[in-house]
């Protein structure tokens, strides 16, 4: 079997990593509104404590697949200005909505009504994106493109390095978090 | 979360579940576990199909769709010619991915229908026409920020993290403090509808 695969079977597979993708979503607690809200509260950490994970393996994982030829990457372009106020833009929905793209989806099949009203919105904000596409290409997108860099490039320090220091401030800032839980605990 | 049945005078009625397939009903998991699984579920898809994880760019390809429902030719629009609306492994994606949050739903018996969320409730009121309404602006607001930036919580945040983009790293760094400032001024400034 050659990697990677294309064509139908990867339309079969797309199923399936997604199946896995929403199982984690929900058994993870990110489908609901309440604890998505809270991380930015800071009175639930569960998304850090997530994301952070997911990030600091999924990268190790990643860099010793690419090390040995077995993975590529795909680096989207940053665009500073695009980049920036979208995610600045993404701030504030994410808050408002009580969700991201991936969990509201996953929320809206777990049978909640306002995340599948939001996807709804997601839709229009899709619709209202495709409409002004041209406009915000000339003028946004191409406002500080610097192409499709990564932080080792930029620091000229090696990807070993980046990934041992995210293992240490994740571990860090785990630990903080489990001493502020267990703080509150207490004082509950 | 009525998962285990008891009787009216409090004594439980079955002993608990066997321990070996708890995890498989349990609605909750450890989430550094779950961390650890979405890490390894993105060697996976890198190396299987050559491909990173993302949400967002299939929604906009969806909203598409709905724009060709209506006559419009997408063929002629210059961001609908990029992400072309049709059943690819990203929008087959998104299908899997709704599958399996029912499905883990409906196994760990956490499926229920909510329309207005309890911490939204204690804030805001118990008023779902409200809670729709913000919701549908919010979702619209975050495929806006997404598309503009490229990527969202999974494209950016998990995948484009993981590979040490300076994009992703900006995104998910600005998002975050965008998101800690909106929760600021809903929750602490708009001063709160109910008492509890």
């Amino acid at each position: 079997m050659t990697l990677p695969i294309t064509g139908t079977p990867a339309l079969w597979l797309a199923i399936v990593f997604g199946f896995i993708f929403g199982l984690l979503l929900h058994r993870g607690g990110v489908t609901s509104y309440d604890v998505i809200v809270n991380q930015f509260r800071l009175r639930d950490f569960t998304v850090l404590k997530i994301m952070f994970t997911a990030i600091v393996i999924g990268g190790i994982g990643v860099a010793v697949l690419h090390g040995f030829n077995h993975a590529n990457y795909h680096i989207k372009p940053a665009n500073m200005l695009g980049v920036t106020l979208g995610a600045a833009i993404f701030g504030v929905g994410m808050v408002v909505y009580g969700y991201c793209p991936g969990t509201g989806l996953a929320a809206a099949a777990t049978g909640s009504i306002h995340a599948l009203v939001g996807a709804l919105g997601m839709l229009a904000g899709g619709l209202v994106y495709g409409l002004s596409f041209s406009w915000v290409n000339q003028h946004i997108l191409s406002v500080g493109a610097l192409g499709k860099i990564r932080l080792p490039e930029v620091t000229h320090l090696p990807d070993a390095v980046w990934l041992a220091a995210l293992l240490v401030i994740a571990l860090v800032v785990f630990a903080i978090v489990t001493r502020i839980e267990r703080t509150r605990q207490h004082a509950a | 979360m009525n998962t285990n049945s008891s009787t009216s005078t409090g004594v439980p009625t079955a002993v608990a579940p066997a321990p070996a397939h708890g995890w498989l009903v349990s609605p909750r998991w450890n989430p550094y576990i779950v961390g650890v699984l979405l890490g390894v579920l993105s060697w996976t898809v890198f190396a299987v199909v050559d491909k990173p994880l993302g949400v967002s760019t299939s929604v906009s390809a969806a909203s598409g769709a709905v724009c060709e429902l209506f006559g419009y030719d997408t063929a002629a629009n210059s961001y609908w010619k990029k992400v072309v609306p049709r059943w690819d492994y990203g929008m087959l994606f998104l299908v899997g991915t709704m599958l399996g949050a029912a499905a883990s739903a409906l196994l760990s018996r956490s499926w229920r229908v909510e329309v207005v969320p309890s911490v939204w409730k204690q804030h805001f009121g118990a008023s779902g026409a409200a809670r729709l309404l913000v919701a549908f602006i919010g979702g619209a607001l975050i495929m806006y920020g997404a598309r503009m930036a490229d990527g969202c919580t999974s494209g950016h945040g998990i995948s484009g993290s993981l590979q040490l983009a300076v994009s992703s790293w900006t995104f998910f760094l600005t998002m975050f403090a965008s998101g800690l400032l909106t929760a600021f001024v809903m929750f602490k400034l708009i001063p709160s509808r109910s008492q509890s």
